[in-house]
């Protein structure tokens, strides 16, 4: 499984109130909330994202509110993988429960410029920034949680395990 | 080697002797809770999913409190679904507008969650009920739907900072100048993944509000959970009100810590956390020039029975000053008839306060409050994102109900000792 696409860049501690601010959270239709993704600190992200760009931030992304509204907006939008310093433990949680590619990668995270163009390889974990040319290793998930993400999130994959026995 | 007091809850709770940091293990769950924002989400993708029933219908708590009395026709929806899923699995914890209350305020009023749980909530603030001696953390609407059709979930078995309590809180502050400093101390993530585990004397000496408040916010500094010893304290609350027989567990003496941090709790300052992070904290004494348009008081982290008498002994037979608007919410519906019946409704109501019923509104800048753009608001709640309580360009100061309640006295930010 692969991604590629622009980078939007953002800060550290970027939390699940800016992702997907409270006010809308009186539906669940997630292709509505989706319409609001990141907008208290980037009005621009909405109208510019195309399917498989690339968040890029800092250390602590998603902290905040346990809303699984937040990875499922950007996912929505069409986001391909988001890659951070560190994750807030339940977004991180929240997102391999959605099937949202999650990546932490200091170095990555660091150097990689908001506009690059940046192509991502989920199995192996790789990340190629296109533009600089320069490649990438991320932290590989645990093969527990390899297996959510193969059976398509948490609850297919208990159905998997229920079937199994 | 030797567990902390939270890797023995999950290591019973797994069926295991023994768990280490770093450990996935799947744990037996006690109570799975949701609420009006996360429970729809959990029900479609439990429906999605193909799941027909709960793993035990005593077991799931839902509450509705983010945003009833319904603020709105899709508010009025979530709930709707909330309460149909509810009744068609009899679902016993299921608290409607009458009945209902802050979630976190709530299930420990009730005795619905007591010592030596393991509770998953699709609330990040589920992490409170570590006060009483549970393990407890905050999960999305998908894990909430596997806990309901499974009792069960996995963990990753966390590491732990030791929190060493020592002294006593002097007057004017409580539990929520103490997490606010260790917030400060340790940065909005540094307990990452972690156990927040508070011991020691000066542990003992707080109250079970204080205990409850300080859990709470936990998950402000990154954590898996925070949580206390069982003493005397946490016994005289919970007999007589748990549901189920407490469990006590005790960190091993030679359990492994990542870190150990002394607080001496005789030094703790009323604290305020500025925007727009809950680290970013500073003595409240030292922000008397900040002018604000708004108060609340209350909240998941400060509206129980004690946070209501400290706004009580403030504002009794005082003024709100001109132009701040003070809005009250107790967290639950005992709590607001316990105010009614001592007399504080109407103290708050002569000081010129508003009191609400039960709701987390103003928190998550739902409603019941929201600011315009450039007002600033003093609460007793938990964050001060950007955006928080309205406006992108509002801002929120975190304090604990003494220093709110002064603040709402003078208009600008207050030390309480000062009024």
């Amino acid at each position: 499984m692969n991604t590629q696409g622009k980078v939007f860049k953002y800060p550290d501690n970027v939390d699940t109130d800016v992702i997907i601010p409270a006010r809308y959270l009186n539906t669940p239709d997630a292709q509505e909330l989706a319409l609001h993704c990141m907008e208290d600190i980037d009005t621009e992200f909405v109208k510019n994202v195309q399917v498989g760009d690339v968040m890029v931030a800092g250390w602590n992304f998603g902290c905040g509110s346990s809303r699984e509204h937040a990875p499922l907006v950007i996912k929505t939008c069409g986001t391909g993988c988001v890659i951070a310093k560190s994750f807030a433990r339940i977004f991180y949680r929240n997102a391999i429960n959605i099937g949202l590619p999650i990546l932490e990668c200091e170095q990555a995270a660091e150097e990689i410029a908001a506009g690059d163009e940046v192509k991502v390889n989920f199995d192996t974990g790789v990340i190629t920034n296109i533009t600089t040319g320069k490649a990438y290793e991320a932290q590989p998930f645990p093969p527990f949680i390899q297996n959510i993400i193969k059976n398509g999130g948490l609850l297919k994959s208990l159905k998997e395990g229920e079937t199994n026995g | 080697m030797g567990m902390t007091m939270t890797q023995k809850i999950l290591a019973a709770h797994a069926g295991l002797d023994q768990v280490v940091a770093g450990q996935l293990i799947s744990a037996k769950l006690d109570i799975v809770l949701g609420n009006d924002i996360t429970t729809p989400v959990a029900v479609n993708e439990f429906k999605k999913a193909g799941f027909t029933d709960v793993f035990d219908k005593d077991r799931v708590a839902i509450v509705l409190d983010h945003f009833v009395p319904n603020k709105d026709i899709k508010a009025a929806e979530q709930s709707k679904t909330c309460r149909e899923f509810a009744c068609s699995h009899c679902v016993s914890h299921f608290y409607d507008v009458g009945k209902m209350g802050i979630e976190h305020a709530l299930l420990p009023e009730q005795g619905v969650v007591t010592a030596g749980d393991c509770i998953i909530g699709a609330d990040s603030h589920t992490c409170t009920y570590g006060a009483l001696g549970a393990f407890s953390t905050g999960v999305g609407s998908t894990d909430m739907a596997a806990g309901m059709a499974t009792g069960t979930a996995w963990f990753k078995v966390p590491s732990a900072i030791k929190f060493n309590l020592t002294g006593k809180l002097p007057v004017n502050c409580s539990g929520k100048d103490v997490i606010l400093t260790i917030i400060g101390m340790i940065g909005v993530d540094g307990a990452l993944y972690k156990s927040m585990e508070f011991t020691g004397d000066g542990a003992h000496s707080l109250s079970i509000d204080d205990r409850l408040c300080i859990c709470n916010m936990a998950i402000e500094a990154g954590a898996k959970n925070g949580i206390f010893p069982v003493d005397n304290v946490t016994m005289e609350y919970l007999n007589g009100r748990s549901e189920r027989e407490p469990v006590v567990y005790e960190a091993d003496a030679d359990a492994e810590y990542e870190k150990v941090i002394d607080i001496d709790l005789s030094k703790i300052v009323p604290t305020v956390s500025c925007p727009h992070l809950p680290e970013n904290t500073h003595p409240a004494s030292e922000l008397s020039h900040i002018k604000i348009d708004q108060v609340v008081i209350g909240s998941c982290t400060n509206g129980r029975m004690e946070d209501m008498e400290t706004a009580y002994k403030i504002l009794n037979g005082k003024k709100i000053a001109d132009g701040i608007r003070c809005i009250i919410i107790p967290g639950t519906m005992q709590i607001l008839r316990e105010c009614v019946q001592r007399g504080w409704y109407t103290a708050f109501i002569d000081a010129g306060a508003v009191v609400s019923t039960p709701t987390c509104g103003p928190c998550l800048g739902g409603y019941m409050g929201i600011l315009a753009a450039g007002e600033r608001c003093i609460a007793t709640t938990n964050r001060n994102f950007v955006g928080r309580m309205g406006h992108v360009d509002s801002e929120v100061y975190l304090a604990s109900p003494a220093t709110a309640a002064a603040s709402a006295l003078t208009g600008y930010i207050t030390n309480p000792e000062e009024v």
